[in-house]
């Protein structure tokens, strides 16, 4: 069923993507890694539907999706700089059982982000924070550049506390200064071999352009990593 | 009643009819799949039709080769909302590969190097709706679409177009795939939306 969701806050994590907050009456709660399906209407009847992946844990009936920028996209410039506060779009959800992480679920957990396929990781590393889970978490993040991190005030703090994710950054373009690790395309030795946690039995969870997913779950495998236990997602050129 | 979206124009003002509710038209190829990317060495692939008494026919990469193919034109439709029309296949009909099966089965589950599964009734890979693609746009199927073989059957959504296709189990009684599990729809037909379960 479409429910109304009415944009009550907006957040900017990029230059090119922005975060929105959006109060859905009756929403039914969701795990991290799922998505959201948005339909905006035209006054002419003619209706366009995009799924987005939801970026936080609900807060009660409140939701967030993280949504970068397609420059000719026809939905995404819409929602990003078209929707103002109070606006109104129509949303369904949630959907997809597979690339989810359950509080609860066992073993550690790998997270390996290509740019904006950051936003279904940072939900379960939100939903894991918000249900008190000790399950060994680590983010491994690619950008091209710091400035295109998605969350990265939160991550770093997230980072410090006792008990947070473990967080790598892999840069593509340009590193920044000091940094050791020189630019360039996320490599094995940029990824921890299976074994990283106590218990183990570790799985992986992939999400980015497609590119990047096929050459890290590629990587993964040559890794020792079971394939039964590598979950990927991948953006599309027109998934947005 | 809906919700309008004051200032939304859409890119495409008047209807095209090839296109599912829902969906929007897309000229790339965008890749979705739930796990890595199997790499089957072609002397060793097999596609096995398993009936409901359990006996198994197989055939190797060349003898599926040797088959007569087909090369539809078809539009193709992904649950995410993508279309993607007049897209060109090279493969062999699945009413050439069950010809000879000797089955009383209303129900198939397919099954994908990987351990992908999902099911569909097997009066849809009848009657000329459905192949075992090995050819894209006149070149060999790439892996990350599915390559060596994928099934092709357009007429529902593409989760049901297997990739990496490794067999075909005919069963009395349905039951569900990968995605039929977390959710989606059992049928899946664009055209009546069926995306998710209750759809």
């Amino acid at each position: 069923m479409w429910r109304t969701a009415t944009l009550v806050a907006t957040r900017d994590e990029t230059p090119d993507a922005r975060t929105l907050v959006m109060e859905v009456p009756g929403w039914p709660g969701h795990l991290g890694g799922q998505h959201v399906d948005v339909r905006l209407t035209a006054d002419n009847g003619y209706q366009a539907t995009r799924s987005y992946s939801l970026a936080a844990p609900a807060d009660n009936d409140r939701v967030e999706v993280t949504i970068q920028r397609v420059a000719d996209g026809e939905v995404s410039p819409y929602l990003t700089d078209g929707l103002s506060l109070g606006d109104a779009v129509e949303v369904r959800g949630p959907a997809g059982g597979w690339f989810v992480w359950r509080p609860g679920d066992p073993g550690g957990v790998l997270l390996v982000a290509g740019g904006s396929g950051i936003v279904p990781l940072m939900a379960m590393i939100r939903a894991r924070r918000a249900a008190g889970s000790a399950a060994p978490f680590r983010l491994v993040y690619s950008v091209r550049t710091p400035e295109e991190r998605y969350y990265a005030a939160e991550l770093d703090q997230l980072a410090d506390e006792v008990g947070g994710p473990e967080l790598a950054y892999v840069y593509t373009r340009t590193a920044p200064a000091g940094a050791t690790r020189p630019a360039a395309r996320i490599g094995a030795a940029d990824l921890p071999p299976p074994g990283w946690s106590p218990d183990s039995e570790e799985t992986c969870f992939v999400c980015g352009p497609t590119g990047f997913v096929e050459a890290v779950s590629a990587l993964l495998v040559s890794l020792g990593y079971d394939p039964r236990r590598i979950k990927t997602e991948r953006f599309g050129p027109s998934g947005q | 009643m809906g919700v309008f979206s004051p200032g939304f124009r859409g890119r495409s003002v008047e209807t095209n009819a090839a296109l599912p509710p829902g969906q929007h038209e897309t000229r790339d190829f965008p890749v979705l799949s739930a796990g890595p990317t199997p790499h089957v060495p072609l002397d060793r692939w097999e596609f096995t039709i398993t009936n409901e008494a359990g006996h198994k026919t197989t055939w190797s990469w060349p003898q599926l080769l040797a088959l007569p193919s087909q090369t539809p034109t078809v539009d193709i439709h992904c649950v995410t909302s993508w279309s993607k029309l007049g897209t060109t296949w090279r493969g062999v009909s699945l009413d050439a590969l069950l010809e000879d099966i000797d089955t009383a089965a209303d129900y198939a589950l397919i099954h994908s190097y990987g351990g992908y599964t999902t099911n569909l009734p097997l009066e849809d890979l009848l009657s000329g709706q459905a192949w075992i693609a090995y050819e894209f746009d006149g070149e060999g199927l790439a892996p990350e679409h599915g390559g060596p073989a994928r099934l092709l059957v357009p007429h529902l959504y593409f989760w049901k177009s297997a990739k990496w296709v490794r067999g075909i189990e005919l069963l009395l009684e349905d039951e569900p795939g990968f995605w039929e599990t977390a959710g989606y729809h059992d049928y899946g037909d664009p055209w009546r939306e069926q995306r998710y379960q209750g759809d």
